[in-house]
């Protein structure tokens, strides 16, 4: 794609999305960063606005700077460019729990209108439709980080009114709260078509901005409840051509290491 | 202290029938050719414990050896699902497959309460979650505070097995970089077998995160160079990402598995055969 300014620039959604989330990511913060989109977005913030962010994996790699994005949780680039590593019950227990994480970073398969996350099933537990990885380190990330930054695509089958399964807890199956948890909570959801914000009463997510080019018929059509819209809605700021040319640049060096075999 | 036997002698001798077998390696020092060793040599109704079981324990349910699994996530790193374990919960293919399914957070737990000799581990997890009502973890209140926490129960495998770049010729064992929950595994364990890339005079103390096993903690040793692979071992192999990927098309269909495990873990005698089979595929 040819760029020549600014008033060329053109963006995909999940870029859109990925530049919006790393926004949310400030400069000097540790994060406890989940695989994925969540380590995309984490890892963009570090290299343009957010340079001494710093990033954790739950493999145990504290601190690390990967030049390339992980495809797996315990890739080697996150050991060899890490400031330390630790053993995996160490950094649930003296990093996680010990309350040392500003911001967790996840993602998951549903989201509920209370930011409950679901990562466990679709269908019931025990004769489940779909069978999904499970819990990881998510559970205690949702409720031991100071808060929580969430990611994912929005759609009817992601954006449920209930989750089928509460693998981490948001603000509970009926929005009553945190249930003694001592994070904040999801401060924060990221999707392809906007920014929602739970409700600082109800704890209700609540759509507070739309992407450029998104119409909120589009995001409420995302959604398989009745989606609260904020007033004013803003519409979320187009990345910038640096934050684009990073992200590419990232991604671009990512697949071409990633199609190395190393049999 | 630990014996340096071959990894037919050390399943053979250690992984028995109806065994609870913890396979540790957290994507880092997965040991595949150890796993691929229990499926030549037959054994079934296993409970396999392993806090993310990916494509080697995929194998060993596909294959029928295990009867239940413990874990915290199951999926092929990068890639997606895992189809083997997934059929086996969704169709029970080819056998039902009993789940105790904890957090990350938890399954650590229970090792270290494990190797630490205690009951249970304590942690503040699982609040709020629908985890609770379906695995084996209790609330408890702090004695001294109050605060509501929760219990797991350790876990204490009848055999614990890893792998890791070193062992000196008494058997200590020497590994670095993510060291994930091994060392809890192998203390937790009653006998453990680990295979290594090579025996070497002396340990050397050469990655970040150097552990060290003593190999009066250690049941058995066996020299398997490359026993991770399609997992790596840090300063001495790379991840095989392009097999991973690969896996999902393989493990997707019940008889293309078949075949694969038919021609390359059942059809080889041991791992140097294996990883000559995978080499002359790939570049061939």
């Amino acid at each position: 794609m040819v760029e020549t300014g600014p008033e060329e620039r053109t963006f995909t959604p999940d870029e859109m999305m990925t530049v919006t989330a790393s926004r949310d990511l400030r400069n000097g913060q540790v994060c406890f960063v989940g695989i994925g989109l969540p380590s995309e977005a984490a890892n963009l913030a570090r290299l343009s606005h957010a340079p001494d962010v710093v990033l954790i994996y739950e493999s145990g790699t504290i601190g690390t700077r990967p030049e390339i994005l992980p495809l797996s949780i315990g890739d080697g680039e996150l050991a060899e460019k890490a400031d330390l590593v630790v053993s995996v019950p160490e950094v649930f227990s003296y990093w996680l729990q010990g309350g040392r994480i500003d911001v967790g970073f996840l993602s998951a398969a549903q989201i509920d209108r209370y930011g409950n996350l679901n990562s466990t099933v679709i269908g019931s537990y025990e004769h489940p439709d779909v069978r999904l990885p499970g819990a990881g380190g998510a559970p205690e990330i949702a409720s031991s980080a100071g808060e929580v930054i969430v990611m994912l695509r929005q759609n009817p089958r992601s954006f449920v009114a209930a989750v089928d399964f509460v693998t981490s807890v948001g603000f509970g199956r009926h929005g009553e709260g945190r249930q003694g948890n001592v994070g904040a909570g999801p401060t924060v959801i990221i999707t392809d078509l906007g920014v929602l914000r739970p409700d600082p009463v109800s704890h209700e997510l609540t759509l507070v901005s739309v992407h450029p080019g998104v119409t909120v018929e589009q995001a409420v059509a995302a959604t398989s409840w009745d989606l609260a819209v904020g007033e004013p809605l803003e519409v979320s700021e187009p990345p910038t051509m640096a934050e684009l040319a990073t992200l590419r640049a990232l991604k671009a060096r990512t697949s071409e290491a990633h199609s190395r075999t190393g049999a | 202290m630990a014996q340096i036997v071959s990894l037919a002698d050390a399943v053979g001798d250690l992984v028995r029938d109806g065994a609870t077998v913890a396979m540790e390696g957290f994507t880092h020092l997965i040991p595949f050719a150890a796993g691929h060793e229990v499926i030549r040599q037959g054994r079934k109704d296993l409970t396999l414990a392993r806090m993310t079981p990916d494509v080697i324990y995929d194998q060993l349910i596909g294959m029928g050896c295990a009867r239940g699994l413990i874990f915290s996530w199951g999926g092929n790193p990068g890639v997606g699902s895992l189809h083997r374990l997934r059929d086996a919960v969704e169709h029970g293919h080819p056998r039902a497959l009993e789940l105790e399914e904890h957090s990350h957070a938890g399954m650590a737990a229970r090792y270290a309460a494990g190797a630490s000799g205690l009951p249970f581990g304590v942690l503040r997890g699982y609040a709020g979650s629908d985890l609770l009502a379906h695995t084996a973890v209790a609330r408890i209140s702090c004695p001294f505070t109050g605060e509501e926490l929760a219990a797991v129960p350790a876990l204490t495998p009848d055999v614990a097995i890893i792998h890791a770049q070193q062992a000196d010729r008494k058997g200590n064992v020497g590994l670095w970089g993510i060291t994930g929950v091994q060392r809890e595994a192998v203390l937790a364990a009653r006998s453990s077998i680990v295979t290594v890339e090579e025996v070497v005079d002396e340990l050397s103390a050469t990655g970040p995160n150097h552990v060290v096993l003593p190999s009066w903690t250690v049941t058995a040793v066996a020299h398997v160079p490359h026993g991770s692979h399609p997992s790596y071992s840090m300063c001495v192999t790379t991840r095989d990402n392009a097999f991973y990927t690969d896996w999902d098309a393989i493990s997707r269909d019940r008889d293309s598995f078949s075949q694969w495990m038919s021609e390359f873990v059942v059809g080889t005698p041991d791992h140097a055969a294996y990883l000559e089979l995978i080499s002359s595929r790939a570049h061939g």
